[in-house]
């Protein structure tokens, strides 16, 4: 696993929590419950009241893909030998946002769309780290 | 607001020695070359200097390099857009004064890196943690990503991304001091190097070193200097985000709330805007930012900038220096977008044809800044 070239996270006490639990294929974020609004990503207090009523609560990794991006060139070598690739803007069901990547699907606006429905897949790139991406959902 | 509308000019511009490609000076020679400039063209010394306002590097050392003490020192630094809210802070600080003269510098080696801070994102980060594992390039990437969103949901095109590089290419035509002055079509722009969809090469800005510089005085100061006097009639600033996975509408932006407190503040409307300076990182910056201020209707800006009008000679001159996309992009562009309005407005291109915007009275300066994160608008007048 040392051989993965490209830059990780290093998660913090407060955003602890998320990266365990995409490492546990069970990905959480965090919920308002002043609101009831989810957000993303994790804070030590919630955004829109700046209480500390906020909880951690699983969700189901299904969204649909608010923007997206075809990235044809980037001078970080680790990216450069994988391009075309896409990088998206996920809206999950529970209404929160998040940057990923999309996997199986082709790097072409004429495959991508927004508003296509995706899932969450967990991709362990090391021991340590899991990153969540995003497939499109199959239609059957 | 209004009591400070019309109150203060900017009395001298320039830029550092040599832009575009200047290998053997350092960042901060390229903020104190401009300064210097800017000072001898308004006919002040340093020694007048008491209000001290930079972005990129800390104010304290531009003010050692430069021997200047400030009673004024303001370090707002959001990006390109920083120069342009510098304006609004110097404007109310002589107003209410606090100092008398003030200095607006900027320097950047964007593309020989000589004397610059180096680019990391620590990985425990937010942006480490939450968007550099996926690759995405920034700021293009951002960008691209947010101008996804506006041809989904108005069905802009890359056609009219691209009438902006050609028309801003013809302004840059003019322009001697231009990074780039070959003509180009839409055409060109659709078949140059995608970079990250739906943007090519040509929907994106140089990458150059430069320096600029302002000052700013009181009106009746100015009056007694060397140069024509352009007065602040109105400013606005805002932000909304950092990271581009939390802009909270990829279609909105700040422009939205900067444009609308500087319209007020001076008293104007937008017909009666004679050049705009948009900043114009990538096309999309530039149509985004004329619907956000308010220049055409939610999602009419494809249209609005088709045919050219925004060309010499067109309809609705803008970003008459030849831009970011073609002049000069050191990374913070801001700067040079006062720098040309304030030029326009004294008519210092009265006797070179169609580069002189045709008795232009008032000009909106526009900047943008981070990843569509930030935004300060200003409105100036010919005195």
């Amino acid at each position: 696993m040392s051989g993965y070239k490209k830059p990780l996270p290093k998660p913090d006490p407060i955003t602890a929590p998320f990266w365990e639990s995409v490492k546990a294929h069970a990905m959480k974020i965090q919920r308002c419950n002043d609101t009831g609004k989810f957000f993303f990503y994790p804070r030590g207090l919630t955004p829109f009241t700046l209480s500390d009523n906020v909880s951690w609560e699983p969700v189901s990794g299904r969204g649909v893909v608010h923007a997206f991006t075809i990235v044809y060139q980037n001078r970080d070598p680790a990216f450069a030998e994988e391009v075309p690739y896409v990088v998206a803007i996920v809206e999950l069901e529970e209404g929160a946002r998040l940057m990923s990547t999309l996997v199986d699907v082709e790097p072409d606006p004429e495959h991508v769309r927004i508003g296509m429905p995706v899932e969450v897949v967990y991709d362990d790139v090391t021991d340590e780290i899991t990153l969540p991406r995003f497939r499109p959902v199959r239609a059957d | 607001m209004r009591e400070l509308s019309g109150k203060v000019a900017i009395v001298g511009v320039a830029e550092s020695d040599q832009i575009g490609r200047v290998p053997d000076k350092p960042a901060i020679m390229l903020h104190a070359e401009a300064a210097r400039s800017a000072l001898a063209e308004a006919g002040l010394t340093k020694d007048d200097v008491d209000g001290l306002f930079t972005a990129g590097i800390p104010t304290t050392e531009l003010g050692e390099y430069l021997g200047i003490q400030p009673k004024v020192t303001d370090n707002t630094s959001v990006g390109g857009s920083s120069f342009v809210i510098h304006v609004g802070h110097a404007a109310t600080a002589i107003a209410t004064g606090r100092c008398q003269v003030a200095l607006v510098t900027h320097g950047e080696s964007g593309r020989s890196r000589v004397g610059m801070p180096p680019r990391v994102t620590p990985p425990d980060s937010l942006r480490g943690q939450f968007e550099a594992p996926y690759g995405l390039p920034q700021p293009v990437g951002a960008y691209a990503l947010a101008c996804s969103r506006h041809m989904h949901e108005f069905g802009t095109t890359k056609e009219q991304l691209a009438e902006i590089a050609v028309a801003t290419r013809k302004w840059a035509m003019l322009n001697p001091k231009a990074y780039m002055r070959d003509p180009i079509t839409i055409e060109d722009v659709l078949n140059s190097r995608p970079i990250c969809w739906p943007f090519n090469l040509l929907d994106c800005c140089l990458v150059t070193d430069a320096g600029g510089a302002f000052v700013m005085t009181s009106l009746e100061r100015a009056r007694d200097l060397r140069q024509h006097p352009v007065v602040v009639l109105g400013f606005g600033e805002s932000h909304t985000h950092a990271m581009i996975s939390q802009m909270p509408s990829y279609t909105s932006f700040a422009a939205r709330q900067s444009g609308k407190v500087a319209f007020e503040m001076a008293g104007v409307t937008h017909d009666d805007i004679d050049l705009a300076m948009i900043y114009d990182s990538f096309t999309y910056t530039v149509l985004l930012s004329l619907e956000e201020l308010g220049f055409c209707g939610k999602g009419e800006g494809g249209a609005f900038v088709s045919g050219q009008r925004t060309a010499p000679g067109g309809a609705f001159p803008m970003n008459t220096n030849g831009g970011g996309l073609s002049y000069t992009h050191p990374g913070m562009y801001g700067m040079f977008a006062v720098i040309e309005a304030v030029r326009q407005l004294r008519h210092d291109y009265a006797d070179e044809g169609i580069r002189q915007v045709p008795n232009a009275r008032i000009a909106l300066v526009h900047g943008t800044g981070g990843v569509l994160s930030s935004a300060g608008t200003a409105i100036l007048a010919r005195y």
